[in-house]
């Protein structure tokens, strides 16, 4: 563990990716040995239960600022859970019980003292299914800042939200229409929107191309990798082809929920230390 | 029979049988439906053919401006309004009890009530809906109006305050129930989104599920309001039989429904007057409710929000 995991956020270092061009094995092997990011969140032995069954098991990870992390692993392995467990959207469900340390800057999000909402507040989530609110796509945008009561121009911060999310351009001149006129990559990419409007830290995304079209796949990933640069990126995914093209980091979870690899994406997809994890990769590859 | 060939899938002789059963039931069904259809349209004529024989003696201008309503007590004066009045002021009034209690009832049962709790408390709201109104009345005249009294000792035995809290009372399980249903039908993912970005549970509630299920909601109100309108025997008892035009809701007051129980059970004779007046206020009402349940479906139709 870092040594300042626990301080305040360091100033940004520039995503060390710059020099992904050039990658090759050994370069990310000095890239992985020598990187030293400040975790933002970090798993310690983290248990999740939904009633009697145990859908976590004692889940350790490091997640890094300003990069991707991507979750992969087949259905019902724990990777939704895990991200829902990071915001404590897990709270919502009755049955969910969770155990261990989940730390945001070094403290603990499940201490008593932890507003949920506050902390929903820094971490922005994007959800499997576009869902935009029956509202205009000004007031979907604006939402995040109204109940936060944040002061700041709403205006302003609507717009720039929606041109980060590469969707100003399309709906400039409908920012008054209803949000479900939108077409479906449109309606994620407004979610987005609305996820980044507040300026959280973390955007957490939970197959959020799953339900898309390859072209509006295409965007939602660009989109990732560029939001990257300005936000810590927790993703999850089926699609280890997206996982492979747009994180940094990747975890794979697999059977019932245990995490069976964390490491550089490049390393988990080229040589990854478990078998089972290249069994995972190289059979879905074919 | 043909029965014992399995490839044998052709109607045969046998089928005439089937479709002469088919055709049967299907009269059956249709009759029912079309004796149904009928009364409605029965009861439409009788209607219009009494009024058509009210207004041939009293003008229809007088009728709806006039202030003055005795049909059967001289001087004679055959102005409905009073009667309106009587009936906007219990709708009006049981409304600005029914709307906020029924919606906040209807917030709790879809957003914080545990599920057992609302698999009580919905049904035994429903129960309300089910008490016969006549015990609703004596309800009113045995406890409300004496609680009125207590605070303002002149009102009187009948007024119009008593009749417009008992008939809110009345319609709450109305605007909660179907209010309830609306609400419940937004999806958690809309809930999900708005916790998401660090909403509060009232804040989900308020800006959220209650605008997406807004068009459930209003025609829930819509609905209550037209039961406000029609309601007889609660009103009749509570707010008493004095047709007047009076902003004071401690005085008693009289609805178009309860004009008709009044000379419904009187003794004037068929082919007056008075009779027919009975007519000309029961188409009035008439048109009053159905338009009120023809506004509610557009609203449904027009505003329902359409989700993936």
């Amino acid at each position: 563990m870092n040594t300042n995991g626990g301080g305040p956020r360091t100033v940004s270092k520039p995503k060390v990716s710059d020099d992904e061009t050039s990658s090759a094995v050994a370069g990310d092997e000095r890239r992985s040995g020598s990187r030293v990011v400040d975790p933002v969140i970090e798993s310690r032995d983290l248990d999740v239960y939904y009633g009697d069954d145990q859908a976590l098991h004692g889940i350790d990870m490091d997640i890094p600022e300003r990069q991707v992390t991507a979750l992969i692993g087949p259905s019902g392995c724990g990777k939704s859970t895990f991200l829902r467990s990071i915001n404590r959207m897990n709270d919502l469900i009755d049955i969910a019980r969770v155990e261990g340390d989940l730390r945001f800057h070094g403290k603990n999000v499940y201490d008593d003292d932890v507003d949920p909402v506050a902390l929903r507040r820094k971490i922005g989530m994007v959800f499997q299914k576009p869902n935009p609110f029956p509202k205009s796509i000004y007031d979907n945008v604006a939402y995040g800042l109204r109940v936060q009561g944040k002061d700041v121009d709403v205006d302003e911060q609507v717009h720039t939200a929606l041109e980060r999310a590469a969707l100003l351009d399309e709906v400039e001149d409908q920012l008054d229409s209803s949000g479900l006129d939108l077409s479906g990559g449109q309606q994620q990419r407004l979610c987005i929107a609305r996820a980044i409007a507040p300026d959280p830290e973390v955007i957490l995304m939970d197959e959020p191309a799953s339900a898309l079209d390859p072209v509006a796949t295409s965007k939602i990933e660009d989109l990732v990798e560029e939001l990257a640069e300005s936000y810590t990126v927790v993703i999850v995914t089926h699609n280890m082809q997206q996982a492979a093209r747009i994180s940094d980091k990747t975890a794979v979870f697999l059977t019932g929920g245990h995490l069976v690899e964390f490491d550089d994406t490049n390393k988990i997809f080229e040589n990854p230390e478990s078998d089972r994890v290249e069994d995972y990769i190289t059979g879905k590859f074919g | 029979m043909s029965d014992d060939d399995p490839m044998n899938i052709t109607a045969g002789s046998s089928g005439s049988i089937d479709d002469r059963k088919n055709a049967a039931i299907r009269y059956v069904f249709f009759s029912c439906a079309f004796v149904t259809v009928l009364t409605t349209l029965g009861i439409i004529l009788v209607l219009v053919q009494g009024s058509i024989e009210f207004f041939q003696h009293v003008s229809i201008v007088e009728y709806l401006t006039e202030t003055e309503w005795s049909p059967v007590i001289s001087p004679h004066s055959y102005g409905v309004l009073p009667l309106v009045w009587g009936t906007l002021v219990i709708t009006i009034g049981s409304a600005l009890i029914a709307i906020p209690v029924g919606t906040a009832t209807a917030i709790y049962l879809s957003e914080y009530a545990d599920p057992q709790v609302r698999k009580t408390v919905k049904p035994t709201l429903e129960i309300l809906a089910g008490i016969p109104t006549i015990v609703y009345g004596f309800f009113a005249l045995s406890f409300i109006t004496p609680l009125i009294q207590r605070f303002y000792p002149e009102t009187g035995t009948f007024n119009a305050a008593a009749g417009a809290i008992v008939v809110g009372i009345m319609i709450i399980p109305m605007v909660s129930s179907l209010s309830e249903d609306a609400m419940s039908a937004v999806p958690d993912d809309l809930r999900n989104a708005a916790y998401g970005l660090g909403a509060t549970k009232f804040e989900v509630s308020t800006s959220v599920v209650v605008p997406a299920s807004l068009s459930g909601v209003i025609a829930s109100y819509i609905l209550a309001l037209s039961r406000a309108i029609g309601e007889t025997m609660a009103v009749t008892l509570a707010a008493g039989m004095h047709p007047q035009i009076t902003v004071d809701p401690l005085e008693p007051i009289q609805t178009m429904t309860a004009y008709m129980v009044q000379i419904g059970i009187s003794d004037v004779s068929v082919g007056s007057i008075g009779y027919q007046s009975l007519f000309a206020v029961g188409l009035t009402l008439f048109v009053m409710t159905l338009s009120m349940n023809l506004l509610s479906l557009w609203i449904k139709s027009r505003y329902r929000e359409e989700y993936q």
